[in-house]
């Protein structure tokens, strides 16, 4: 399809413009009917046009019933961070839609179905009336699926008159129902018949066009953060998995179990690993701790809650030394919180998760190529310090449809750590003390059961012991200890992955950030930029903070911390690593449930910025 | 290893190794815990097996049963986890090694309270694995509090009288669908050492409740965890033996109708002579209805309660290769450059 299938011109559009690839879409329907399956052909259709796009779901903690928005931005840029504003509404939600018509911009859009109350009484947007029922009645299909196809009608509706091609429909749909034709056609008929509607019925008036990019997309993937987490870990040769099911992580985990037996069983069919679904989120991780110790690549998924119940054995593994990995996709706390709404607050806790004085290292993906990257390099860690290791994604991240970089196959051999086998000890005659710090970067050598030598075993407690691994009560068995383990700390602060800094030329004041609100901020900085304010920008990928952490807040007055807790948690971090910096950082965080969005950081940081200029002066 | 000096050759197992190398470190409990005669009978039966002690793994929750895998059992790998939560440490062990003889010790506020949950699971998925509990019904390193496995009515020095029915351990294990489930009393050596065997050689979790006597806090008639009660209450199912695989099995033939052979997994025999009560343990009804029973009389009853050599173990559900999957390295472990090629062409 092209613009000039259409009979009629944009009318209405107030400047005549057109709007090419860059705008929003909001598709507001009920949970549980299928809508999903809609919208991901929606933006899948976009995405193979070449079109830079990024689609979120904001559903509720509900199996059926309850309002679901599925947003979609279009951005010739490239810019696919969250946009509060939509100029095109798909009112499908008779619940919903009195304050979803409130919602669309002057200028905007609306496509409706027929069966909602909608008055078309706003001069200010272009009204679609879409006879979904009528047209559903058309087409002969079960009463059970006429609720499913019903949302194949906006599709077709939305299609015709924005301009995407029914060729890329077909082949997201295809994919979708993973080459079931029978699905497919019944659905593309649906879609087809929709579009013809419109062509006879429903001239063009707005100004919004999807256009075609010749080679956009080239190479990029549009995928979840938690399929890329879980094929990552694939890659990185876990073999033991525990979980319990939580949103928003129950995803990770069905990666796994997609890809692992298509991955990692042998000829003869057997599994190279274990995927066990446990009783609870204690158990799960008493799992891994338990499969991690026996020599296993262990890792668990979940999400705050589980992360709560989690602290008693992330504290034996941090004191015993055992290997793990711990995925949290993080949802709103405290509490149950908003489970289907996405946040970064549980850095602070997870941290220093378990009782007592305890560190533990944390990934922090932003984008899809990453959670695969830190996927194979979490478990490496793992066993390099021979402690728990932490990846924070977020609902956002790990649930949403991105476009992502390919990911990149590890380069380097898998990392087993500091294990000695049976010949090492028999050369050492035994003598060996498994929390020893031989190496004197504070990482002790540890033994496997199953090692045939009569001085391998040792007995592993999260009681106080000396480097034999022997009980002790002793206080300097037990300060020595702690500070060994510290000094393993900050010895992960050389190897955890570094820092990604965006320079722009005189930047003159710095941000500081982690995970998802990446593409916000890279947005923001370019409005930032349109005013006069330019700035430096340093993504932390993990913790403990490495030092080109320092080294950057060193070079501004001015620092500011953006994250999507209410505390400002990273911000509290910084601050215990760089006390003599502290003055020259500043918190700018918000958690209201949503990804933080560029227009409110820019208005945020500009005000901010303003304040501080004019107090120096 | 041991410091044996005297000249006269030590006595050795079937492989090579003696009494001493299967030994732990002195024990810290009281003098006279049943729990330490628990540990013996455990060296016992893993010298005269033979249990290779690199392949053998010990783990444990908290609390004076737990602690006491370090009397045993010296050059075995041991695990002493967290309260309650030994299953899940043990589960995740075996997933990832599974030619591992994982004898796991408890007590009955780590099975009965803080980790009934991971109990039941543990026996759910049937890891194959020895799970003991040192049962005393009373809390020792807390200084003598009730635990759930104490009788209703009893009195305690400090606690007071408990108004609650007991948890019993046997009959939660044999409604949680476990296939080896018996009660011993650590003062009846013999016993404890014949089920220990037969134990270790069933495939599947294999659950001892031993009456383990706390000689601080809970060692008097009022208790049926004690020595006084256990001695004048212990009623034997059976008389018990266990012969190994590579022994020939005798039994008079004559003796045929009071007798039960049962063939544990690895060929080994274990023969019941029925006592008086006439006790069948494949009989999931019948082994239900002697523990109610002796549970309302005030009877200890010992012996082999139920054995069931059907049900599934967890490795034969996970369907995990041959090998433990924790010896597995990086060309088993990290699929082809290729395969993610494939994958990544149908995100795109």
């Amino acid at each position: 399809m092209s613009e000039t299938s259409h009979a009629s011109e944009p009318q209405t559009a107030a400047n005549g413009a057109r709007q090419i690839n860059d705008f929003c879409i909001n598709v507001a329907t009920a949970n549980g009917t299928g809508s999903q399956t809609s919208n991901i052909a929606l933006l899948r259709a976009m995405f193979r046009m070449g079109i830079p796009v990024a689609g979120k779901n904001l559903f509720p903690s509900n199996i059926q019933g309850l309002p679901t928005w599925y947003n979609i931005r279009l951005s010739k840029a490239g810019h696919i961070a969250h946009r509060d504003v939509a100029e095109i509404l798909v009112a499908m939600n008779p619940k919903t839609v009195a304050e979803d018509l409130t919602k669309v911009p002057s200028g905007g859009v609306i496509f409706y179905d027929t069966a909602l109350p909608v008055k078309e009484d706003r001069e200010d947007v272009v009204y679609y009336a879409m006879p979904v029922k009528d047209m559903v009645k058309s087409m002969s299909v079960a009463p059970n699926l006429r609720e499913y196809i019903a949302n194949m009608v906006y599709v077709g509706v939305v299609a015709e008159l924005l301009g995407i091609e029914m060729e890329m429909l077909r082949s997201a749909l295809d994919t979708h129902f993973s080459g079931k034709k029978k699905a497919v056609d019944l659905n593309m008929q649906m879609i087809e018949m929709a579009a013809e509607h419109t062509r006879n019925n429903l001239p063009k008036r707005d100004p919004y066009w999807i256009e075609r990019i010749e080679g956009g997309n080239k190479d990029l993937l549009l995928v979840e953060g938690n399929a890329a987490g879980a094929l990552g870990s694939v890659y990185g040769g876990v073999n033991v998995v525990a979980w319990y099911p939580i949103t928003p992580a129950t995803s990770l985990a069905d990666g796994l179990n997609e890809y692992l037996p298509q991955l990692r069983r042998t000829s003869e069919g057997k599994s190279t690993y274990a995927v066990i679904q446990a009783e609870d989120e204690l158990a799960a991780i008493g799992m891994c701790v338990g499969a991690g110790w026996a020599g296993a690549r262990s890792m668990t998924s979940t999400s705050g809650p589980g992360i709560s119940l989690m602290a008693e054995f992330a504290g034996l593994a941090y004191q015993a030394e055992i290997p793990t990995v711990v995925w949290d996709i993080q949802r709103v706390g405290p509490s149950t919180g908003l489970p289907t709404r996405t946040s970064q607050g549980d850095l602070g806790f997870t941290y220093q998760l378990g009782h007592g004085d305890s560190r533990h290292i944390i990934l922090l993906p932003a984008n899809p190529a990453e959670c695969f990257e830190f996927g194979y390099k979490a478990l490496d860690l793992a066993e390099q310090f021979q402690t728990p290791v932490f990846v924070l994604s977020d609902l956002d991240l790990g649930m949403n449809l991105w476009m992502s970089k390919p990911f990149v196959y590890p380069e380097t051999p898998m990392n087993r750590g500091k294990v000695l086998t049976a010949e090492q000890l028999e050369a050492l005659n035994g003598n060996w003390g498994r929390y020893a710090d031989v190496d004197g970067d504070g990482i002790p050598y540890r033994t496997l059961p199953g090692t045939n030598h009569p001085a391998a075993g040792y007995f592993t407690r999260g009681t106080g012991h000396n480097d034999k691994a022997a009980y002790s009560e002793r206080p300097e068995d037990w300060e020595g200890n702690l500070q060994r383990l510290r000094r393993k700390f900050n010895t992960a602060r050389k190897h955890v992955p570094k820092p990604e800094l965006t320079q722009q030329d005189g930047g003159s004041f710095g941000l500081i950030s982690f995970g998802t609100n990446h593409n916000a901020i890279i947005e923001a900085m370019e409005m930032l930029k349109a005013d006069g304010h330019v700035c430096d920008y340093l993504r932390i990928r993990a913790l403990p903070a490495t030092a080109e952490v320092g080294e950057f807040i060193e070079k501004y007055d001015r620092v500011y911390v953006i994250e999507n807790n209410f505390d400002g948690q990273m911000h509290g971090i910084l601050l215990q690593d760089n006390p003599s910096h502290a003055t020259r950082l500043a918190s700018l965080s918000r958690q209201n449930g949503m990804p933080l969005s560029a227009i409110w950081l820019h208005e945020q940081i500009k005000a901010a910025h303003e304040r501080f200029t004019k107090a120096l002066a | 290893m041991s410091d044996v000096t005297n000249t006269k050759a030590a006595k050795t197992n079937n492989i090579g190794l003696e009494k001493n190398d299967y030994k732990g470190l002195p024990s810290t409990l009281c003098k006279g815990c049943g729990h330490d005669s628990v540990s013996a009978r455990i060296i016992n039966v893993a010298y005269d097996m033979g249990l290779p002690p690199h392949r053998t793994i010990k783990i444990s929750g908290i609390g004076c049963s737990s602690k006491s895998p370090a009397y045993f059992l010296g050059r075995s790998h041991s695990f002493n986890a967290l309260h309650g939560r030994m299953p899940s440490v043990a589960t995740g062990a075996m997933a990832a090694h599974r030619d591992l003889l994982t004898i796991g010790i408890s007590g009955d506020g780590d099975t009965a309270s803080i980790g009934l949950g991971q109990f039941k699971h543990l026996l759910r998925r049937n890891v194959p694995m020895l799970y003991i509990v040192e049962n005393n019904g009373v809390y020792g390193l807390t200084k003598g509090q009730f635990s759930a496995t104490a009788d209703e009515g009893q009195t305690l020095k400090y606690a007071g009288v408990n108004e609650l029915p007991p948890i019993d351990i046997c009959l939660e294990a044999i409604v949680g669908n476990c296939g080896f489930v018996a009660r011993s009393f650590a003062g009846d050596p013999r016993q404890v050492e014949t089920l220990l065997k037969a134990a270790i050689s069933y495939k599947g979790t294999a659950v001892i409740d031993i009456i383990s006597p706390c000689v601080t806090f809970n060692n008097h008639l009022s208790s049926t965890k004690s020595y006084p009660f256990g001695k004048d209450h212990e009623i034997q199912l059976q008389e018990l033996s266990y012969i190994p695989h590579y022994e020939e099995i005798t039994i008079d033939e004559y003796d045929d109708g009071t007798r039960k052979k049962v063939q544990l997994h690895d060929g080994s025999w274990i023969t019941l002579k029925k006592l008086e009560k006439g006790h069948d343990p494949t009989d999931f009804g019948q082994a239900v209805n002697i523990l109610q029973e002796a549970q309302s009389k005030k009877e200890l009853i010992t012996g082999l309660i139920y054995i069931n050599n059907n049900y599934k173990d967890l490795h034969s559900v996970l369907g995990t290769v041959d090998q433990p999957i924790s010896s597995l390295q990086e060309k088993d472990l990290r699929p082809s450059r290729e395969s993610l090629e494939d994958i990544m062409a149908g995100m795109r």
